[in-house]
């Protein structure tokens, strides 16, 4: 087997088990990332088949932007959105896999007489004719290319306006000023001003440890939410009290 | 190595991207499933180049690059729209249009 015969088999395997962990896997992050795997090696096979410019271009633009914002989108959408399980029409997923394996055989028997003849010119000579790949890349595109290249332009123009367009919320009220919410908050029956730091003793200073009240109670409004909700609440020692109080007494001592 | 290996391997590739189309039904899931079938074809492009000698069928994968790239953003754009009216990003959910 050549080098690159050996290469061929690794990606290949590769990229497929990438595809199918995007279509197996429950968890919408899991496939963004078996995604970017089967991407990485077509970038590797691109390049194996002398077109490292689409090699590069495949690293930077899809596995670096697009799988990027991929995972952003499911980041706003919601990371647990998994699919439910039950199939709302019966028998679809096994219809699917049958019908995918009968494309796969229809391409394959439609291509194979072709492919038997095919030959394999390589590009050495087409890539030396520039002295390079993305040379002659540039040369193709500049001119026989041109007209498409410079509707790519426009297209692009929309497809950045229409995501504006479509990304963009209309504001229905006026955005609440300072003045609004400081009488929103004095309107309320709770606490006009700000609420008690945690930690207002000197022992420890960590979110979970409340702040005391001048009597030396602890008041439960310093700890923020979420740390109350899992009831990590550290309880008052108060060894500790007592040798703050030792530390006031001796410093008054000494002055 | 006869490259077309390359072009029967982009065809299982487009099969895999299909299938995930007909079952999967998160909206960015499916999405996905298409950016794999673009893939395979540009796979199959890049193929087709080496065997021809030259390098329209490069040309041709990067043009490909470049929609899909737009693709992606109005379509996210869409699905986050989507999400935000309905709160949920499943391809069963959106039948407004239905009727």
């Amino acid at each position: 087997m050549t080098p690159e015969g050996v290469l061929f088999w690794i990606c290949a395997v590769l990229a497929v088990a990438g595809a199918l962990g995007l279509i197996i896997s429950r968890k919408a992050v899991h496939s963004a990332l078996w995604m970017a795997l089967t991407m990485i090696n077509l970038a590797i096979m691109y390049v194996a088949n002398s077109a490292p410019f689409l090699g590069m271009v495949q690293v930077v633009v899809y596995t670096g932007a697009v799988m990027m914002l991929f995972l952003f989108v499911l980041m706003v959408v919601g990371v647990d959105s998994s699919d439910s399980l039950i199939e709302t029409i019966r028998g679809q997923r096994w219809t699917g896999i049958v019908l995918a394996i009968a494309l796969v055989a229809l391409l394959i028997a439609g291509i194979s007489a072709a492919l038997a003849v095919a030959p394999d010119a390589g590009l050495a000579t087409a890539n030396e004719l520039d002295g390079g790949n993305v040379p002659g890349l540039a040369r193709l595109i500049f001119t026989s290319y041109l007209v498409p290249f410079e509707v790519t332009s426009a297209l692009l123009i929309t497809a950045a306006i229409g995501a504006m367009v479509l990304a963009h919320r209309e504001r229905w009220t006026a955005r609440l000023s300072q003045r609004d919410l400081s009488r929103r908050r004095f309107r309320s029956a709770g606490h006009p001003g700000n609420r008690p730091n945690p930690g207002v003793y000197a022992r420890h200073n960590a979110v979970d440890t409340p702040a005391l009240l001048p009597d030396g109670t602890p008041t439960l409004a310093s700890i923020p939410a979420p740390v109350q909700a899992r009831g990590d609440i550290r309880p008052v020692d108060h060894a500790d009290m007592t040798d703050i109080d030792q530390v006031a007494i001796t410093s008054e001592e000494r002055s | 190595m006869n490259p077309s290996n390359y072009v029967i391997l982009a065809t299982i590739l487009f099969s895999l991207g299909a299938l995930g189309v007909l079952v999967r039904r998160n909206a960015i899931i499916v999405f996905m499933c298409i950016e794999l079938m673009l893939n395979a074809a540009n796979l199959a492009f890049v193929a087709f180049a080496r065997m021809n000698g030259n390098l329209d069928g490069q040309v041709v994968a990067f043009f490909v690059m470049v929609v899909a790239a737009a693709e992606v953003v109005v379509g996210l754009a869409i699905i986050v729209t989507i999400f935000r009216t309905r709160r949920s990003a499943s391809i069963d959910e959106p039948s407004l249009l239905k009727f």
